[in-house]
């Protein structure tokens, strides 16, 4: 390679880099197949994702549903004043954070633990059993994860037997409002924990084993191994996705608040999700419930931002 | 020695970090402790799907009488299961699902290939742009109303088979999985395969696809199960009961609670109405989760390969 380029410095000076124009013809010759297989997969995001994206211009206008989305008038920040100033805003910001903090406070480490714990079982065969069988209810769905809740929650109900014979009450738990988040939170947790734990576990795997001999020579024991070894390796993992996990974290699942919502539990049950649901598709409030869902994702962007800030600082992992 | 596993390591292989040194008193405790804890745990995880296959076996009225844990089927009944396999709405809610299923997933896996081979052709200048085309979208997806006013105003697609197969036939998380198996393809290969007279539809199904047949379970795996569980798309689209899939019946048995429609045709008495209605509830769970629940054992050693994507890699 640089005898070439020598021999050119000599007899034409410096090889002039090629003009851009024509780098991008090269390229495109180069790789046409590549780009004609794009084209599907870009018209699907630009049809399902980008065009729905602009049309959050609704939340800036007043929908009329004959004008369209483009067609109906402006409005301004109308709507977003409105639900500023309306009771369901504190209810509604308070439920939703709430739940998210509870899950990052809950969900998130549980799945840590269960990998650090499984790590630690020593018989494959049991091992391998534990992690069958805790990832199976990621595959359950939804509805099949609410109807049982209700089934097991109503009263007589199975759960709601065996806290009734620890001595608490034998009414139906999902028509409370004080028990909500723990059902929410604690089924997401059997839902989601053992999957979750992949992740952790294959990066546990991938930790230098030499360190552990390093530090059982220096007489450290299993618990100081987990602290100056395991935990440092799990750091990367753990950084990138708590980061991923903040992002997401006003994209609380609504599918389940939803289908678990009564009028009994609205206190505490009701996010800004489920309000856009049934504000916007049962009601047909588009433009405003659009400006809700807005102030939402306005929110959750700036929350990625501040924990990616502030992890690059503490841990030095980040996303950017 | 150094042991360099990072990726595709199935999670059985894993070996525990234990050398030659002695055991403390301690350290045995927590081992006993620790498997203690984790067949606790495991009880738990698997005790409500235990509970609601006896409950579907058992006898409505004996059930109605149990209170607390059915640790084996009271009594033994499959009328539950005659009453749900002979009614019309579920079957067609299962034939419905199926279709949906196994047109979704074609679609899907056809637009993830093309896609995750285009993302993995690095060397190519617009890639990088394509890659955080779509990429964005994961942090900025379209909320539920706009999405909503475009596929049902602006397509369309209201009330047809489409709307259950084509808004959601991109996870981009599922590209990008697909890519990270893509980019490993060693590159010895692909030049081999150019240099004789190869293009690049031909380097991708002759080459990319077999050499990557794990990922490839894995991702159709996760949009089997995606279309299968499926129901809020079809709650926003879908207004004909005859279209329905099997989620949206299922969520009017066990959240809305009417089996109503169900028991008309099952021609008992009043009060054992009420119990049968119950076993209902749980036979039309195991109907609807056992299929997915098969697939699974087969699929589970490729499970880490699913879950590493781009920046993650332990």
């Amino acid at each position: 390679m640089i005898a070439p380029k020598a021999a050119n410095a000599i007899n034409n000076g410096p090889i002039p880099k090629p003009m851009l124009s024509d780098r991008l013809k090269l390229d495109f010759r180069r790789y046409k197949y590549v780009y004609l297989m794009a084209i599907p997969i870009i018209i699907w995001y630009i049809a399902f994702c980008y065009w729905p994206l602009a049309g959050n211009a609704i939340a800036f206008k007043i929908f009329k549903p004959k004008a369209g989305v483009w067609g109906s008038p402006w409005a301004g920040l109308k709507h977003f004043r409105e639900f500023f100033g309306s009771y369901y805003f504190l209810r509604l910001l308070r439920n939703t954070v709430t739940i998210s903090v509870y899950g990052i406070i809950f969900s998130f480490p549980a799945p840590i633990l269960l990998a650090l714990l499984i790590n630690e079982v020593k018989q494959p065969r049991i091992k391998r059993t534990v992690q069958t069988i805790t990832y199976l209810p990621y595959f359950i769905s939804t509805i099949v994860i609410c109807g049982m809740l209700v089934d097991f929650l109503k009263k007589d109900g199975v759960i709601t037997s065996l806290l009734a014979a620890l001595g608490m009450s034998n009414e139906n738990y999902l028509m409370r409002n004080d028990t909500f988040r723990s059902i929410y939170i604690l089924s997401g947790i059997w839902q989601n924990m053992g999957w979750n734990s992949i992740i952790y576990i294959a990066a546990l795997s991938s930790i230098d084993q030499e360190l552990y001999e390093a530090a059982r020579i220096d007489g450290a024991g299993r618990l100081k191994q987990t602290i100056h070894v395991t935990m440092p390796g799990l750091m990367p993992t753990i950084m990138v996705l708590l980061i991923i996990r903040v992002g997401a974290v006003l994209n609380v699942g609504y599918e389940k608040i939803i289908l678990l919502y009564n009028a009994a539990n609205a206190e505490t049950s009701d996010v800004i999700s489920s309000f856009v649901y049934r504000r916007g598709i049962l009601e047909a409030n588009y433009s405003y419930t659009t400006a809700v869902d807005l102030f939402n994702s306005a929110i959750s962007f700036a929350l990625v931002i501040v924990t990616n800030q502030i992890s690059k600082r503490q841990t030095e992992y980040g996303l950017w | 020695m150094k042991r360099s596993v990072s990726k595709g390591l199935s999670p059985q292989a894993i070996k525990p970090h234990h050398g030659s040194f002695q055991e403390t008193q301690s350290e045995k405790a927590f081992h006993s402790f620790n498997l203690v804890l984790m067949l606790g745990l495991t009880l738990i995880t698997i005790y409500p799907l235990l509970h609601v296959l006896f409950a579907s076996f058992s006898d409505p009225g004996l059930l109605m009488k149990t209170k607390g844990l059915v640790l084996f089927p009271k009594g033994f009944n499959t009328r539950a299961y005659f009453v749900v396999f002979n009614n019309p709405d579920i079957v067609n809610g299962y034939v419905n699902t199926i279709t949906y299923m196994v047109l979704g997933t074609c679609l899907s896996m056809a637009l993830t290939i093309l896609g995750a081979y285009v993302f993995s052709r690095s060397q190519a200048i617009w890639t990088k742009y394509l890659v955080f085309f779509a990429a964005f979208t994961m942090w900025f997806r379209p909320s539920m109303i706009p999405f909503f006013l475009t596929v049902s105003r602006d397509m369309g697609m209201k009330n047809t088979i489409w709307s259950m197969i084509i808004p959601r036939a991109v996870t981009t998380y599922n590209l990008m999985v697909l890519r990270t198996g893509f980019a490993q393809v060693p590159a010895s290969l692909e030049e081999s395969a150019r240099i004789d007279g190869a293009n690049d539809f031909t380097i991708l199904f002759r080459i990319f696809v077999p050499l990557c047949v794990a990922n490839l379970a894995v991702v159709t795996l996760f949009y089997m199960v995606a279309n299968w569980n499926a129901w809020f798309d079809a709650m926003l689209f879908l207004n004909e009961r005859s279209r329905f899939p099997l989620q949206l019946l299922l969520r009017e048995i066990l959240i809305l609670n009417s089996t109503d429609s169900m028991l008309a045709a099952s021609s008992v008495g009043q009060g054992d109405q009420v119990a049968l209605g119950e076993t209902i509830k749980y036979a039309t769970i195991v109907i609807a989760t056992l299929p997915i629940l098969c697939v699974y054992p087969f699929i589970q050693k490729y499970f880490v390969k699913g879950v590493m994507i781009g920046a993650i890699k332990g």
